[in-house]
């Protein structure tokens, strides 16, 4: 008996020792790494919180005055510019997500589900889109829909609201359309590919059991699927929508801005980059960052998305644990 | 199996050569080291200002060696190029081409290196007056004019004929909207949201005798612009106009010079406002056989037109103006160097080979230049009779108020625009108001 509680006590100490001993690893092989991401982004972070603080143009070094939260209070009371962005930010992301994800999902059962010889080209051919550089794809639709050189006009002016006059870069909301479909192109394969993770993580034997006990395919699909691949849902959802706020590209180069479409990452950079004026848009950065570890921290926290486990990694665990 | 076995020979060949070549241009390099090497930041242009580093190297017989170094295409990212180099104190910036309505950006917080008394004498004797002043701030020469540009209004003679209009004599905003709309053709303006709106709408305020801003020196917290007046409000009627009634066709809010010069060229082409490039564009056009000649012959110009019939046009002004950094390690010798390249002849072979019009008046005279470009003559006094943009540190902020403002064009309303343009450059300026 007692030799028999000292194995078991030695066995839990050696058990132990190794976890321990995997931690230290664990931090000797990813220490450097977390330094020097400290040093690239604590540093400018922090710059930018000091920064922010001050009105500071660059080009009047001399004239560098603290002002406290001064910055902030110009920023939110700038209703018609500030708020404006934001809620066009928030728009472009909503929307574009949310497209994102339900074609994404077809698109993720589509290669779970195809023939083996086709699931390969199906998969680059689908992935294709996502290797695009942005700016290079956000030139490709803004050719597309120019008014004096794309094509969309002449190609579908049957349909009723385009003609071959149409600037669709003229007004607020076919700017937003265009900017939005150009999102969804380029992003949706990200989400159709973490989706089809998901897909993998669901058990045979569910799906069996449902199929058993008289499931139809949308009851399997609400039941047994989604419920299942729920934190890869979430993952993709996540990482879609903090990349989606930060949105840049596609403004930057269809429309600057103009009609009505600017968001907050361009407010920011006017500000810094355009006038120079470091403090304003150091001030707007900072606003930007905290939203971004919002959405975070409530997904994180809030909806429990658990990122390890998105990746896939929990299929590993779950055979372990078998 | 002896494949293999002969590369290696070869590649230990091929680096001994290498190696050779490495010590000559080494002992090349030491025999150049006491010359001092100026970097040129330089717009791009037909190749021109590269001619004119090499033609300068050349004659300077070894005091110096400018190397041109290429910046962005549009001035406002020039300017943000500059403006942070010259921040950080980079010394590299011996000369910049300068657009000049952010030569007083660079001079106030004296990031520009001053320019010696003689040397200011000497090159801009015989500056024409609108290119003189774009290089004044503070009532002191702070960049040396190299190039000047100026927008003439150019029309098709058979458009202008049909709608019955006399170009030889004074011409008006109001007479070239009605000819459009009567011949049922589009105007080549510049509608999209950029520069060319607030060169514009300068141009449209100054040639009514009034300034968008009353006082230049102005600190930042006191700029005033006076945009809600009879002037400015007959400038933004003129903006409405073309955008209600699409006088300048569908593509207006995407329209900058070049899209206007097609628009020009094309079977609705009118008249337009455009910089001369658009001479040597169409005539490059016809060569290459993308354009008919009819249509180069029906081409004509004129000055740029009038807000009231009787008084004279302001048209905008342009051009570059050439300053040396302040952190420079060879201000002297930069400046000699600027000497060499805006020296009158060069300026009228850079007008003949890339089509950008001289600062100098004597420049105009080569007998070259009437025969190459029949509008020199025009261009000369549109020059001379031009209006700069505001000369203020500020000019960027409000610009970009102004394009805000002032695009779409059929987004202006001629009773609140410009009010709602004053209030908000002055909060933006205050630091009440984001951009």
């Amino acid at each position: 008996m007692s030799t028999a509680t000292t194995d078991k006590r030695a066995k839990l100490v050696t058990q132990q020792d190794r976890r321990r001993q995997e931690v230290r690893l664990g931090w000797m092989l990813a220490g450097p790494a977390f330094v020097v991401m400290l040093l690239v982004t604590a540093y400018p972070i922090a710059q930018a919180v000091y920064d922010s603080l001050f009105s500071l143009r660059l080009t009047a070094p001399d004239e560098r005055d603290f002002v406290g939260l001064q910055n902030y209070l110009t920023v939110f009371s700038s209703t018609d510019v500030f708020w404006r962005a934001m809620l066009v930010t928030i728009l472009i992301t909503v929307l574009a997500v949310a497209v994102q994800l339900v074609i994404g999902f077809a698109l993720a059962l589509l290669m779970h589900r195809a023939i083996v010889q086709l699931r390969g080209s199906l998969r680059t051919a689908i992935l294709v889109p996502y290797g695009i550089i942005t700016v290079v794809s956000a030139f490709a639709w803004y050719y597309m829909f120019d008014i004096n050189s794309g094509f969309v006009n002449r190609w579908f002016s049957w349909v009723p609201g385009i003609s071959e006059e149409m600037d669709w870069f003229a007004e607020t909301w076919s700017a937003l359309a265009v900017i939005i479909a150009s999102e969804i192109w380029k992003n949706t394969p990200f989400i159709a590919l973490l989706l089809l993770a998901g897909l993998a993580q669901v058990s045979d034997d569910l799906l069996e059991a449902a199929k058993v006990d008289g499931a139809n395919w949308w009851q399997q699909l609400t039941r047994v699927v989604i419920p299942n691949m729920k934190a890869a849902i979430m993952v993709a959802v996540l990482f879609r929508t903090l990349d989606s706020f930060r949105i840049f590209d596609n403004v930057f180069i269809m429309t600057n801005g103009d009609a009505g479409t600017e968001v907050l990452s361009l407010l920011a950079y006017r500000q810094s980059i355009m006038r120079l004026e470091i403090g304003l848009g150091s001030a707007v950065s900072v606003i930007m960052f905290v939203c971004v570890v919002l959405i975070a921290v409530v997904a994180v926290k809030g909806f429990k998305v658990n990122l390890a486990e998105g990746t896939g990694s929990n299929a590993g665990q779950k055979k372990e644990t078998k | 199996m002896t494949e293999p076995r002969r590369i290696p020979t070869k590649l230990a060949l091929r680096g001994a050569g290498a190696a050779s070549a490495a010590m000559l241009l080494l002992t090349g390099c030491g025999a150049d080291e006491g010359t001092p090497v100026l970097t040129w930041y330089i717009n791009p242009d037909d190749g021109g200002q590269r001619v004119i580093a090499e033609q300068c190297t050349e004659e300077a017989d070894g005091e110096y060696e400018i190397r041109t170094s290429l910046l962005p295409a549009d001035a406002p990212s020039q300017r943000e190029q500059l403006a942070r180099r010259l921040a950080a104190g980079d010394s590299s910036l011996d000369i910049m081409s300068l657009d000049p309505v952010f030569v007083p950006e660079f001079a106030e917080p004296d990031f520009l290196a001053p320019v010696p008394d003689d040397v200011a004498e000497r090159t801009t004797e015989d500056t024409l007056e609108g290119s003189l002043q774009s290089a004044t701030w503070d009532d002191e020469i702070v960049s040396v004019p190299f190039w000047a540009n100026t927008q003439l209004l150019w029309y098709r003679e058979s458009v202008a004929e049909e709608a019955g209009l006399d170009m030889d004599g004074e011409v008006t905003w109001d007479d070239i909207m009605q000819a459009a709309e009567s011949t049922d053709t589009y105007l080549g303006v510049h509608g999209v949201r950029g520069e060319s709106i607030s060169v514009w709408i300068n141009a449209l305020v100054e040639s009514q005798g009034e300034s968008i801003l009353e006082d230049p020196q102005a600190p930042a917290e006191d700029v005033e612009t006076t945009l809600d007046s009879e002037a400015g409000q007959q400038a933004a009627e003129v903006f409405s106009t073309i955008g209600e009634e699409g006088l300048g066709g569908p593509g207006i809010s995407s329209m900058d010079e070049e899209q206007a010069m097609r628009l020009f060229q094309g079977d609705n082409g009118s008249f337009m406002v455009n910089w001369p490039f658009i001479w040597a564009a169409t005539n490059a056009g016809v060569e290459e056989g993308t354009l008919d000649q009819e249509v180069l012959d029906d081409i004509a110009w004129t000055q740029y037109p009038q807000m009231e019939e009787g008084t004279a046009s302001a048209p905008p002004l342009g051009g570059i103006n050439l300053g040396v950094g302040a952190d420079s390690e060879h201000p002297e010798l930069a400046y000699d160097a600027v000497e060499c390249i805006v020296s009158p002849e060069r300026q009228t072979e850079y007008f003949l080979t890339n089509g950008n019009p001289p600062s100098s008046e004597a420049a105009f005279d080569d007998p070259s230049i009437a025969e190459e470009f029949p509008m020199a003559d025009d261009i000369r006094e549109s020059i001379d009779n031009g209006a700069p943009r505001p000369q203020t540190p500020f000019y960027n902020e409000i610009s970009e108020t102004l394009q805000d403002q002032f695009s779409p064009l059929s987004g202006v309303d001629p009773e609140t625009t410009p009010g709602t343009a004053d209030e908000h450059i002055g909060e933006v300026l205050r630091g009440e108001r984001l951009l």
